[in-house]
């Protein structure tokens, strides 16, 4: 069964649909990546699927509960990290985890086990209680990864994990992001703009633009799909994302080219 | 037991867990921030020098002008309550910002995706602006006794004190909680901030009775749940002074408001994260 079902979602604003009627699932214990170019709709999705913000029409499901009509209970089952780095620095990681220990309902007389197991996942543990404002970006990551894995949770949604991170800190969250498939078959839910992200980590991916899913499949069916031998990601991204980006011609998209053809450089 | 026994049980069981929960969870957002001022705790002092600066500057003046009738009591006994409750508005009125803050760093979309109840998550930040509070009233008591200020020491009404401080701190700072979730920038908010702060000061009895107001400004200050603060704090900070409201009136008026914005803030906190 699905664990994350979503059916003909939509999610207008005022002047801008962001969202665009998009239907898909992920299968339980899978990586599933949903890429796209900034502003594709990426972040509204993970929004809806964890109950910020209630969906225009459409449904979904995620761990079999509806996120609107049950949305205190697909937040029992889901971990979250937003796209910012949010750990409190003026707490050590230890108090991090502490908190947000009690605001999921760990018992008090496992709580302080939990917390140490994680950390040690985490690798964290020499660092539990320095302040967060001393740590480096890729360990406030990781913090905030084991700020969500506390109450074990059925599905982990990632939004952009990787933004801003050096090379070595990013390489360090892949490697727990693998661990976490591997060691507990845990399913992740991952939006990014980076395709060797997408490559190295991601069983599906998605390709997100202009709120629609333009392609979907595993990285190999999404390369053979552009009919062009030996294909890289960047192509498929570029071909699935740029067909429609010069029929626009609005600032947004033109900014939005010029910053991929950047990245393609 | 009967099987409906039973179930009644079960069902009080739940009932518990989610009232527990609620105050675990409420306590746990106020420890959150505790634990934030226990590590950098130089905004409690800094914030103890701008109460010391007006009972010193501006109260030690007025009480040789004599120009505000005071009645039995000195003006510098007068408006020591007064600045306590000065100091718990200034301290609350801007926590909103702090929620605008909290949004930009993604520290209120964890929180909004975490079972936590919305109505936790606006108490426990109030409480912490109470915390804020009790330290200002802290300060002011011991400026208050070197500066001669004849103060109650009086164990029932010291719990009065601290009661009145730790509900009006809710009230102000779950206000501008409310004006932080409908206005929704840093900008917009500072500005409309320090057009509130003004005339919710003024337009109150911290500094002067309403009595000498002209009849206009007089309403304004009658609506004011600042000037039911004040009055509830003279009443039970200075020996001599008898409320102009009964005491209970005081305390429904800031409890109720207090209740009422809680409750508007958990409506519109969520409306942040969009």
């Amino acid at each position: 069964m699905a664990i994350v079902e979503i059916r003909s979602l939509v999610k207008s604003f005022k002047t801008l649909k962001a969202v665009d009627s998009i239907s898909l699932n992920v299968e339980n214990g899978e990586i599933f990546g949903l890429l796209g170019p900034n502003g594709a709709g990426k972040t509204t999705t993970v929004k809806i699927l964890t109950t910020l913000l209630p969906p225009t029409s459409g449904e979904a499901f995620v761990g079999g509960f509806n996120v609107v009509h049950e949305a205190s209970k697909v937040r029992r089952v889901i971990g979250y990290v937003p796209q910012a780095l949010s750990a409190d620095g003026t707490l050590t990681g230890y108090e991090n985890l502490l908190i947000f220990a009690k605001l999921y309902d760990i018992p008090s007389n496992v709580r302080k086990q939990r917390i140490m197991d994680i950390l040690d996942f985490m690798g964290l543990s020499e660092h539990a209680n320095k302040l967060v404002r001393n740590y480096s970006g890729g360990m406030i990551r990781k913090l905030e990864v084991a700020q969500a894995l506390l109450h074990n949770p059925k599905v982990l949604f990632l939004d952009e994990p990787t933004v801003g991170l050096d090379p070595v800190a990013r390489q360090v969250v892949w490697d727990h992001v693998t661990k976490l498939k591997n060691e507990f078959g845990m399913t992740i839910f991952m939006t990014t703009h980076y395709m060797e992200e997408a490559e190295m980590l991601c069983d599906r991916v998605a390709i997100m633009n202009l709120g629609k899913i333009a392609a979907i499949g595993t990285v190999e069916e999404l390369k053979n799909s552009i009919g062009k031998a030996n294909a890289t990601l960047d192509e498929v991204f570029v071909y699935y994302s740029g067909s429609t980006l010069d029929s626009g011609g609005s600032y947004r998209d033109s900014a939005r080219t010029r910053k991929i053809a950047k990245r393609l450089g | 037991m009967t099987v409906r026994e039973q179930e009644k049980l079960q069902k009080d069981l739940v009932k518990s867990n989610i009232f527990s929960g609620f105050f675990v969870k409420t306590l746990t957002i106020a420890e959150l921030e505790a634990r934030k001022l226990k590590h950098d705790p130089t905004e409690l002092i800094t914030r103890a020098i701008q109460p010391l600066l007006w009972l010193l500057v501006f109260g030690e003046v007025f009480t040789r002008i004599r120009a505000i009738p005071t009645g039995n009591v000195s003006y510098l006994d007068f408006m020591a309550p007064g600045i306590l409750a000065q100091s718990v508005l200034f301290i609350s009125i801007f926590y909103g910002i702090s929620i605008i803050w909290e949004r930009d760093l993604g520290i209120v979309h964890k929180f909004l995706a975490s079972p936590t109840p919305r109505l936790s998550i606006v108490l426990g930040k109030a409480l912490s602006a109470s915390i804020r509070g009790l330290s200002q009233a802290l300060i002011i008591y011991i400026f208050s006794l070197i500066l001669g200020v004849k103060i109650n020491g009086n164990l029932f009404d010291i719990i009065g004190v601290i009661a009145v401080v730790i509900i009006s701190a809710i009230l102000f700072s779950t206000f501008s909680l409310v004006i932080a979730c409908i206005v929704r920038t840093r900008e917009r908010f500072m500005g409309i901030g320090q057009l509130l702060t003004m005339p919710m000061f003024f337009a109150s009895n911290a500094i002067y009775p309403i009595s000498m107001m002209p009849e206009w400004l007089q309403i304004i200050a009658k609506l004011n749940p600042l000037s039911y603060e004040v009055d509830a704090l003279r009443a039970l900070m200075l020996p001599n002074f008898s409320s102009t409201y009964p005491l209970i009136i005081d305390f429904a008026v800031i409890s109720l408001t207090s209740a009422g914005l809680v409750v508007i803030g958990a409506i519109l906190y969520p409306r942040v994260a969009r």
